[in-house]
């Protein structure tokens, strides 16, 4: 076996359960202690619509929330989210109807590849928890953790506009 | 990219992390946020062969203030001295706290991990070092109180033995009249700055400085005190050429390497103009002026 290989074998560490209630369902799976949150998610519970995107820790398309909080889920190991409350993209759209956020998104071309609006999408959901009418600097701090390479962040700040305002209404 | 493989443990006492480090030896790391730890062990730079979990420790998630004192839980996250009362009171922290790469790290990375884990780009260790800071250490032996100045040895190296851990971070209460800024360039949010610069000022007579501390950061193997830089101002008018004389000095402190982030030179230039802009705020807000201040970066 080469070192690289060695190096990836997934078969000796012992695996940990890590259970988590994500968007609102008590999951749970046996993984290695070095399993991401974001390979959790995607890997184990098959909720592929949390992406990894550089995988450092700097473009924000693995944003999650855990426990009211924002993380870029490539940062943080699985077990670390052991009994925690998870909200992933998944978790936005209810009973088949988009969440205010993600209507204002496609209304506004606030995407057009979509790699990083899953985690466009969560960094604004906390944004807008937080500041339900932000201004335009608080938009440009609560998104600064998450890199779009197609929009020019323009059509995103509409979208966000949007949604706050769609969301003072209902 | 996968860490490589270690053992996870999880404490629920600061008792039993300090057992656990114990039982698990010298390999064995502390994990809090993560923030800086995880990407190095991504990267293989760091390769414990165990972590020991302290996030259930919730004692460790406190604020208080006692006898002129702030204490912070090793656990506070950025995010929380963002909004703290003590960011309130106390210029420098709210400076350091709020501009800390972004939301999703603030949110998580915690002011004890920071110091612990002694990056030398990393904010806390350079705006804490500008105040009285202690730190406070819990081992098989009890507790120790730590100065910031003699936590921090070197590049990623503290005076934490391997079975101790931080508990808290003590930062007197400036006086009255003293104030401070943190100030940092960085080329984008989530990314460590380029150079940071620290001033925390006490004045008298409306522009004379009675005390002064000056620190950088990023251009050294640790945060950097620019003594000469204070000397240059301790008991000195805040005029041009007082202030031009503390800035050639705080250049010539700076021990800076060229890397992806910028030449030695760019960098030696970058934290003498932060120190200049930085004594500028500091003085404004020593006079009682609310001044907004903190990370500077593309997009801001």
């Amino acid at each position: 076996m080469n070192r690289w290989k060695q190096g990836m074998s997934m078969s000796d560490a012992k695996k940990i359960l890590v259970r988590a209630r994500v968007n609102g369902e008590a999951r749970e799976a046996e993984v290695e202690p070095r399993t991401l949150l974001v390979e959790f998610l995607r890997e184990h519970l098959n909720l592929t619509g949390t992406h990894v995107g550089c995988d450092t820790s700097y473009c924000g398309a693995c944003t999650v929330i855990l426990n009211g909080r924002t993380v870029k889920s490539c940062t943080l190991f699985a077990p670390m989210a052991e009994g925690g409350e998870i909200t992933t993209v998944e978790g936005l759209a209810k009973g088949g109807k988009l969440h205010a956020i993600q209507e204002a998104f496609a209304e506004c071309h606030g995407l057009q590849c979509g790699y990083c609006t899953p985690g466009l999408l969560l960094a604004t959901l906390q944004l807008l928890r937080k500041h339900p009418r932000p201004t335009d600097a608080q938009i440009r701090k609560g998104i600064a953790g998450n890199t779009c390479r197609c929009t020019g962040y323009q059509n995103v700040f509409k979208s966000i506009r949007m949604a706050s305002a769609e969301m003072e209404k209902r | 990219m996968y860490a490589a493989p270690f053992s996870y443990h999880r404490a629920t006492s600061v008792q039993e992390a300090v057992k656990l480090l114990q039982e698990l030896g010298e390999e064995a790391r502390v994990i809090a946020g993560g923030q800086s730890l995880i990407p190095l062990m991504k990267m293989r730079m760091a390769r414990p062969t165990a972590l020991v979990d302290i996030n259930p420790i919730s004692s460790l998630r406190e604020i208080e203030t006692s006898k002129g004192e702030l204490r912070f839980g090793a656990l506070v996250r950025h995010a929380d001295l963002e909004h703290s009362a003590a960011g309130a009171t106390v210029p420098i922290i709210h400076d350091c706290a709020a501009g800390i790469a972004d939301v999703q790290v603030r949110d998580q990375g915690t002011i004890g991990g920071s110091l612990a884990e002694a990056d030398p780009s990393g904010d806390w260790g350079t705006a804490l070092l500008a105040l009285e800071t202690s730190v406070v250490c819990f081992g098989p032996d009890g507790q120790r109180t730590v100065p910031l100045e003699e936590f921090i040895q070197d590049a990623f190296t503290t005076a934490l033995a391997h079975d101790e851990i931080v508990t808290a971070v003590h930062v007197k209460v400036p006086p009255k009249g003293s104030a401070g800024a943190h100030l940092a360039f960085k080329r984008s949010a989530p990314v460590y700055p380029t150079a940071s610069a620290s001033a925390q000022l006490t004045l008298e007579d409306h522009n004379r400085c009675k005390e002064v501390r000056i620190v950088l950061g990023c251009v050294g193997l640790t945060a950097i005190r620019a003594k000469e830089a204070e000397a240059a101002l301790r008991g000195k008018l805040l005029d041009e050429k007082n202030i031009r004389a503390a800035v050639e000095a705080a250049r010539a402190a700076a021990d800076p390497q060229s890397d992806m982030r910028g030449s030695a030179d760019y960098k030696r230039m970058l934290a003498g103009a932060l120190v200049k802009r930085a004594i500028g705020i500091a003085a404004r807000r020593a006079r009682g002026e609310s001044v907004e201040a903190g990370h500077e970066y593309v997009g801001r």
